[in-house]
C-alpha cells in the first residue's frame, strides 16, 4: 500500500534532470534548481522555448509546459544565463522588457527567473496607473532612504555652515561595513545592522574631535573646509576599492523575496527598510523638536552667534549633529545596500547628486526641508521614467529640478531667503 | 638602483605625457575660476568631458580639425552658461552643488545607451576615429627620437659615478632655481613690524600684528633686480630639464598615436595658455577678478557689473577646461567613466598644490602630482609584497594618498609652493 | 553736474547755502530748490515689521545733508535701498526714483554707482588682501582694460591706466595715503581705510555721495580730518548724504538734517532748529528738550538741577493720568 503511493513520489524523483515538460525540480544538496513561469496578463503561455547557458558556456533548451512553467535541475552553482526566444512566443505576445536574466544557482535551492512578457491587446492606461503606483512605492522608499542621509547633511549645513561633500561616503561606508560585518562575519543581519549605525556615528565622533572642531577653532575658512571633505570623499572611495575591490558587493546573500501588496510589488527588504526608515525619522524629528538637546541642535542651525549668547553649548550640539548624521548615513547606506542588493565603492557618486538635490530643493540648513526634498527627489527620479524620461536620465531629471529652482526660489521650499547671499 | 632608476623614468615619462599637460590645461582653467576669481567650480570634468566629445563627435563626422576645436569650446561655453544664470547670484556653495552635479549628469548623458550612435555610451569613442587629422599635421616624420641624443650611456657607457655627477649637478640646479626666487622676496625690516595707529600709539593686538605682517610683504624688496633674476632661473630651468633627459633617456615614436607630436603640441599649448591667462590677469580685468573674489559688494558698489564678470571668468576657465579635455583624449579615447568625479579633485590637487592664484602653479602642480602619484605606486609595487599589497592595490593605494595630501594641503599650505600666502586665506 | 570737481561751486560759500534753504519748507518730505535726488514711496517690510516707509524725500544738490535719528529707526536700511543693497518690498507698486533728473530703471547696487551715486559702508569695505593702489585703481569707471575681449591687448588700455593711476595718486595725496599706496589695504588701521574707502568711491567722479556712519570707530583727531575732506566735497560741488549717530558731527557740518524713526520720516530742517522740533525730541527720548545732547559743557549743575525738577513734573503727571 505505502509503495503503491510513493510510487507516483518515485516517478518524479527518477524524472530525468533537464527539459522534461511537466516535472518539478527539487533542489538537492548537490543540485540546484532554476525554474520560471512565462505569464502574460492574460494567462500562462504554453510552448516557448528558453536557452539556459551555465557559467562555462553550455547551453540547454527547456520548453514551458501547458501551465507556462518550466524548469532546469543544474549540478554546478554559479551564474546562469536564462534567454527567452522571442520568435517561439505567440504572434500577439512580447517580451516587455530584457529577454535575458542572469541568476545565481546554489544548491539546495531553487533560483527564480521572471521574464515578463505581454499580449499586444496591453491596455497601456491601466498598466499605467500600475507602473505609477509600482513608481510612486520605489519612489517613496528612495525619498525615505534619502531622508535619512540628507538630513544630517541639512543639519551640518546649518549648525557649521560646511557642505559635506563626503557625505555619500559616508552612507556607502554603512553599506560597506554591512557587507563585512553580515555578510562575511556572518553576524545576524539586525545586530550587525546596530554594530553598523554605531561605527558610522563613531567616525563622525571621531571627525568633529580630531579634524573639523580643531579646524574650526583655526578659523579655516569655509571653502578650505569644504576642499577638505573633498580630499576626504576621494580618499575614503578609493579605500573602499582598495579594500573590497570594483565589484558590487551584497550585504545579504540570498536572493530577496518578493511580496505583493495590491498592484505594488517590492522585496520584503524594502518594505522592512521603509518601516524602519519612518520610525527613526519620525524619533528624530520627534528629538528636534521636543527635546532640550533637539531644540538647541534647531537654535544653533538658526543662528549659531545668538544660541552661543544665550548659553547653549555649540561645540557640543555640533559633535552631536556629527555623530547623529553619520549614524543616520550609515544606517542609510545599510537600508540602501539592502533595497538595492548590493554596492560598490562608487555607489556615492548617484547618491551625493540626489542628496544635494533634496537638500537644497528643501532649504540648506532645515531637517525638516531634507525630509520634504528627499521624498519629492525620491519620487520624482522614480517616476520620471514612468512618465517619459528614459532611463538612463532619470538622475538627470533631479538635477534639472534643482537648476530650475534655484532659477526661481534659491532657499528652497523650506529655507530662508537671508541664507543664500 | 636599477628599480629606482626604472621609477625615476616612469616618472619623467608621465611627467611629460600629454595627459599631464591636459591636466594642467584644465588646472589653468581652475585657477581662473577658483584661484582668481573664488569661484567653487567643482565640475571641471564635466567641461573637459564636453570638450572631448563636442571634438571627437564632430571630426568623427567628418568635419575639419579647427570645426571640431571651436565645436568643442561651443560647448563648454553653453554649458558654462546654462550652469552660470541661476547661481552666481548666490553664494559659492550653490555654485559647487551644481557643477558637481552637471558634471555627473553629462558623463550619465554620455555613457547613456540612448546615445550609442554619437558618443559610444559606456565604451566611448575609439582614439582613431578623431585622431587622423590631428597625427596628419605632423611634420616629425616616422621614426623614433630618443631624447636627449647625447646622454649618460655615451659617457662611460653610464657608470654609477657618472649618474651620481648628474644627479648631484641637477639637485645643485634646482637648488640654485629655489634660492634665486627667494632672494628676490623681501624680507620684513624689524621697524615695520609693529603697527602705528592714528596717534602715533604701537598697539599689539593680533589683528595689528596680521597688519603689520600684510604690510611688511607687499613691499618687495629685491636683492637682485627682476630681469636679471628672470635669465637666471630661466637658465637653471633649461639646464634642469636637459639634465633630466640626459639622465633618464626617453624614447618616443616621433609622430604615432602617444608619440613626441602629441607631446610637443601639448606642451606648447600649455605654454600659451600660462601666457593668455598672465595677459587676462595683469589687466584691469584681472583685478576686477581679484576684487570680486575678496569683497563683491565693495565692487558693486563701484559701478562694476558683477555677474557678468563672474560669468565671464567661468567661461574662460570652462574653455580652458574643454581644451584640457580634448589634449586628455587625443592619445587615448574618449571614455566617459575616467573623466568623472576624481579627474575634478585631480585637478583641484594640481592647482592647490602647485599654488592658486599664481600663473605657474598649476603646471607645475599637475607635473609634480602626476610625477609623485606614479612615484608612490612604484616604490609601492617595488618594496611592498603583492600579498600585502597587489597591483591593482597599489594604484588605489596612490589615490588615496592623493584625497590625503588634498586635505593636508588644504590644512596646512593653502598656498601650495608657488602662492603667496598673504593673498590666499580663503574664504566663501 | 555740470560743476568740475576742480572749480569750486557756488555753495561753498555757507551765506550762499544759508540763503538757498532758508527759503525751503522745515517739513518732512519738503520740495527742495534743485533737488539731485527724488524717492518716493520705499516701503521695506520683514515679516510683520515695517522696517522703512518713507513716502516722499528730496535731497538738494551741492549741500550736506545729514540722515539721523535713534537706533532702530531704519536708517541703514533706507540707505541700502536706495543704494540698491536692498529691494523694497513696494519694489513693483509705486517706488520710483529720479536722480539728477533721470528716473533710475535699474536700481541694483551697481547701476545706481555708474549713475552717479556712490556709496561708503559702515563697516569699510576696504579689499585687504590687494594694494591700496589696487583699491584706488577699482575705483574707476568706464576703463578699457575691464572689458574682456580688449583686455589682453595693453596697447588698448595703458595710455588709459596711466591716467587712471595719476589720478589715484592725487586723491592719495589729498588724503594723505600716498606713501601707502603698495601696501596691503589690509594693513592699514581702521581711519586710513575709512579714508581709503571714500578716496575710492571719488575715483569715479560721482555726484552724489552716501557716507553710511563715517565717523563709526574714529578716533577724534581723525573725525576733523574726515570732516574737512566732507567739507571740501561739497566745496568741490558734489552733493554729500551721510548717517550718522555723533551730533556734533550733525551741528557741526550739515547744511540740511533728515530725521528718520521707526522707518518714516519725522522731521527735516537746518540743523540747529530739527533739535528743537517736538516730533524729533519725542523720538528720541521723550524728555529733556532744549538740551544740546551733544554738548557735555551743559551739564551744569543748573542744568542737573532743572532737569530733575522737569523728571518730577512729570512723574507727578503721569501719576495723575494714571
Amino acid at each position: 500500500m505505502a509503495l503503491l503511493l510513493l510510487a507516483p513520489l518515485l516517478l518524479l524523483v527518477a524524472a530525468p534532470p533537464a527539459g522534461a515538460v511537466g516535472t518539478l525540480c527539487l533542489p538537492t544538496k548537490t543540485q540546484a534548481c532554476i525554474a520560471g513561469t512565462v505569464r502574460s496578463e492574460a494567462g500562462v503561455v504554453p510552448n516557448v522555448k528558453l536557452t539556459v547557458t551555465d557559467p562555462s558556456g553550455t547551453s540547454q533548451e527547456v520548453v514551458t509546459g501547458d501551465d507556462g512553467r518550466w524548469n532546469v535541475q543544474v549540478t554546478k552553482e554559479g551564474a546562469y544565463k536564462i534567454t527567452l526566444q522571442e520568435d517561439t512566443l505567440p504572434d500577439n505576445v512580447a517580451v516587455s522588457g530584457a529577454n535575458e536574466v542572469t541568476v545565481q544557482a546554489k544548491f539546495d535551492a531553487t533560483a527564480p527567473v521572471l521574464i515578463p512578457v505581454r499580449t499586444s491587446a496591453y491596455v497601456s492606461s491601466t498598466s499605467k496607473f500600475d507602473e505609477l503606483l509600482q513608481s510612486s512605492a520605489s519612489g517613496l522608499r528612495l525619498g525615505l532612504l534619502l531622508a535619512l542621509a540628507s538630513i544630517g547633511l541639512s543639519l551640518i549645513y546649518g549648525t557649521t555652515g560646511l557642505s559635506n561633500f563626503a557625505h555619500a561616503e559616508q552612507v556607502t561606508l554603512g553599506g560597506i561595513l554591512g557587507y563585512f560585518i553580515v555578510n562575511v562575519h556572518g553576524i545576524n543581519l539586525w545586530l550587525g545592522g546596530l554594530l553598523v549605525i554605531a561605527l558610522c556615528g563613531f567616525t563622525g565622533w571621531f571627525q568633529d574631535r580630531i579634524m573639523w572642531q580643531p579646524l574650526r577653532r583655526r578659523g579655516l575658512g569655509l571653502t578650505q573646509l569644504m576642499i577638505v571633505t573633498i580630499g576626504l570623499s576621494l580618499a575614503m572611495q578609493y579605500t573602499f576599492q582598495y579594500t573590497v575591490g570594483a565589484r558590487t558587493v551584497r550585504v545579504v546573500q540570498d536572493n530577496p523575496t518578493v511580496r505583493t501588496l495590491g498592484p505594488i510589488t517590492l522585496t520584503n527588504q524594502s518594505f522592512v527598510a521603509m518601516g524602519i526608515s519612518i520610525v527613526v525619522i519620525a524619533a528624530v524629528g520627534f528629538a528636534l523638536l521636543r527635546t532640550r538637546i533637539g531644540r538647541a541642535t534647531r537654535a544653533v542651525s538658526d543662528n549659531p552667534a545668538l544660541a552661543a549668547a544665550s548659553g547653549i553649548d555649540v561645540d557640543r550640539v555640533i559633535r552631536l549633529v556629527w555623530t547623529v548624521a553619520m549614524a543616520l548615513a550609515g544606517l542609510s547606506g545599510l537600508l540602501y545596500a539592502l533595497v538595492t542588493n548590493g554596492i560598490k565603492w562608487d555607489s556615492g557618486l548617484q547618491i551625493l547628486l540626489l542628496l544635494f538635490a533634496a537638500v537644497t530643493l528643501g532649504g540648506l540648513g532645515t531637517a525638516f526641508g531634507a525630509l520634504v526634498g528627499s521624498l519629492i527627489i525620491g519620487l520624482v527620479v522614480e517616476l520620471s521614467p514612468v512618465l517619459g524620461m528614459p532611463g538612463d536620465f532619470k538622475y538627470a531629471t533631479a538635477l534639472l529640478i534643482l537648476i530650475l529652482l534655484l532659477l526661481v526660489r534659491p532657499q528652497g521650499l523650506l529655507g530662508r531667503p537671508e541664507r543664500i547671499g | 638602483m636599477d628599480t629606482i632608476q626604472a621609477i625615476l623614468n616612469s616618472m619623467l615619462r608621465e611627467a611629460i605625457s600629454p595627459q599631464t599637460a591636459a591636466v594642467a590645461i584644465a588646472a589653468i582653467g581652475l585657477n581662473v575660476h577658483f584661484g582668481f576669481t573664488g569661484l567653487l567650480n567643482i565640475g571641471q570634468s564635466g567641461f573637459m568631458l564636453l570638450g572631448a566629445y563636442g571634438f571627437a563627435i564632430s571630426i568623427g563626422h567628418g568635419l575639419p580639425l579647427v570645426v571640431g576645436v571651436l565645436l568643442g569650446f561651443a560647448a563648454a561655453l553653453v554649458f558654462a552658461l546654462v550652469l552660470g544664470a541661476p547661481t552666481l547670484k548666490l553664494r559659492g556653495d550653490y555654485l559647487a552643488i551644481v557643477t558637481i552635479s552637471a558634471a555627473e549628469i553629462i558623463r550619465y548623458v554620455g555613457r547613456s545607451a540612448l546615445l550609442t550612435d554619437f558618443t559610444g555610451a559606456a565604451q566611448g569613442l575609439q582614439g582613431v576615429s578623431y585622431r587622423t587629422p590631428f597625427t596628419n599635421l605632423s611634420f616629425f616624420g616616422d621614426g623614433d627620437t630618443t631624447l636627449s641624443p647625447f646622454n649618460i650611456y655615451d659617457i662611460a657607457g653610464g657608470a654609477v659615478w657618472v649618474r651620481l655627477v648628474g644627479w648631484l649637478l641637477l639637485a645643485a640646479c634646482v637648488t640654485g632655481i629655489v634660492l634665486v626666487a627667494k632672494a628676490g622676496k623681501g624680507r620684513p625690516t624689524k621697524a615695520r613690524r609693529a603697527s602705528r595707529d592714528a596717534d602715533g600709539l604701537v598697539t599689539a593686538t593680533p589683528a595689528t600684528e596680521r597688519r603689520a605682517d600684510l604690510g611688511a610683504d607687499a613691499r618687495q624688496v629685491a636683492v637682485v633686480s627682476p630681469p636679471v633674476r628672470r635669465t637666471v632661473i630661466g637658465v637653471l630651468v633649461a639646464v634642469s630639464v636637459f639634465l633630466l633627459f640626459f639622465l633618464m633617456p626617453t624614447s618616443y615614436q616621433d609622430t604615432g598615436v602617444s608619440g613626441w607630436w602629441v607631446r610637443v603640441i601639448a606642451w606648447l599649448l600649455v605654454a600659451v595658455c600660462l601666457l593668455v591667462v598672465y595677459l587676462l590677469v595683469r589687466s584691469p580685468w584681472g583685478r576686477l577678478l581679484r576684487g570680486i573674489r575678496e569683497d563683491e559688494d565693495a565692487i558693486r558698489s563701484l559701478g562694476k557689473n558683477v555677474f557678468a564678470i563672474k560669468m565671464q571668468a567661468l567661461i574662460i576657465g570652462g574653455l580652458f577646461g574643454a581644451l584640457g579635455g580634448m589634449l586628455y583624449v587625443l592619445p587615448a579615447s574618449v571614455q566617459p567613466d575616467s573623466m568623472g568625479r576624481s579627474l575634478t579633485f585631480f585637478c583641484y590637487t594640481a592647482l592647490l598644490l602647485g599654488g592658486a592664484a599664481t600663473i605657474f602653479g598649476p603646471a607645475l602642480g599637475a607635473v609634480i602630482f602626476y610625477a609623485a602619484r606614479i612615484m608612490i605606486k612604484g616604490v609601492a609595487n617595488a618594496y611592498i609584497p603583492d600579498s600585502i599589497m597587489n597591483g591593482q592595490q597599489t594604484e588605489q593605494f596612490s589615490f588615496i594618498v592623493v584625497g590625503v595630501a588634498l586635505m593636508l594641503i588644504v590644512i596646512f599650505r593653502p598656498q601650495g609652493i608657488l602662492g603667496n600666502k598673504r593673498e590666499l586665506r580663503f574664504n566663501v | 553736474m555740470s560743476e568740475s570737481t576742480v572749480a569750486r561751486s557756488d555753495l561753498a560759500d555757507p551765506t550762499a547755502r544759508r540763503a538757498l534753504m532758508s527759503g525751503v519748507d522745515a517739513t518732512p518730505g519738503s520740495a527742495k530748490p534743485d533737488p539731485i535726488l527724488v524717492v518716493d514711496n520705499i516701503v521695506r517690510a520683514f515679516g510683520g515689521m515695517t522696517a522703512v516707509d518713507v513716502s516722499h524725500l528730496e535731497v538738494q544738490r551741492g549741500i550736506i545733508t545729514a540722515l539721523i535719528g535713534p537706533n532702530g529707526a531704519g536708517k541703514t536700511t533706507f540707505f541700502n535701498l536706495i543704494t540698491g543693497f536692498d529691494r523694497p518690498t513696494s519694489a513693483k507698486n509705486g517706488a520710483h526714483w529720479s536722480f539728477d533728473g533721470a528716473t533710475l530703471d535699474k536700481t541694483s547696487a551697481s547701476s545706481v554707482a555708474k549713475a552717479g551715486m556712490v556709496r561708503t559702508f559702515q563697516l569699510t569695505k576696504a579689499l585687504s588682501r590687494m594694494t591700496v593702489m589696487d583699491n584706488m585703481m577699482l575705483g574707476a569707471q568706464g576703463q578699457a582694460g575691464e572689458n574682456l575681449l580688449k583686455c589682453v591687448f595693453k596697447p588698448l588700455w595703458s595710455g588709459q591706466e596711466r591716467a587712471i593711476e595719476e589720478k589715484a595718486k592725487d586723491l592719495l595725496q589729498r588724503f594723505k595715503l600716498l606713501e601707502k599706496k603698495d601696501d596691503y589695504a589690509g594693513s592699514l588701521s581702521g581711519g586710513q581705510r575709512k579714508l581709503l574707502e571714500m578716496a575710492r568711491a571719488l575715483m569715479s567722479d560721482p555726484k552724489m555721495i552716501m557716507l553710511d556712519e563715517p565717523m563709526a570707530g574714529v578716533n577724534p583727531a581723525l573725525t576733523q580730518s574726515l570732516l574737512g575732506h566732507i567739507q571740501s566735497l561739497r566745496d568741490d560741488g558734489t552733493t554729500v548724504l551721510f548717517v550718522e549717530h555723533d551730533m556734533h558731527v550733525v551741528r557741526h557740518i550739515s547744511d540740511w538734517v533728515a530725521v528718520m524713526a521707526e522707518g518714516r520720516l519725522v522731521a527735516e530742517g537746518p540743523a540747529d532748529t530739527v533739535m528743537s522740533d517736538t516730533a524729533v525730541i519725542d523720538a528720541y527720548l521723550g524728555a529733556h528738550h532744549d538740551t544740546d545732547l551733544g554738548d557735555d559743557a551743559l551739564l551744569s549743575d543748573e542744568a542737573m538741577v532743572e532737569m530733575q525738577q522737569e523728571v518730577k513734573a512729570e512723574e507727578a503727571e503721569r501719576e495723575e493720568e494714571a
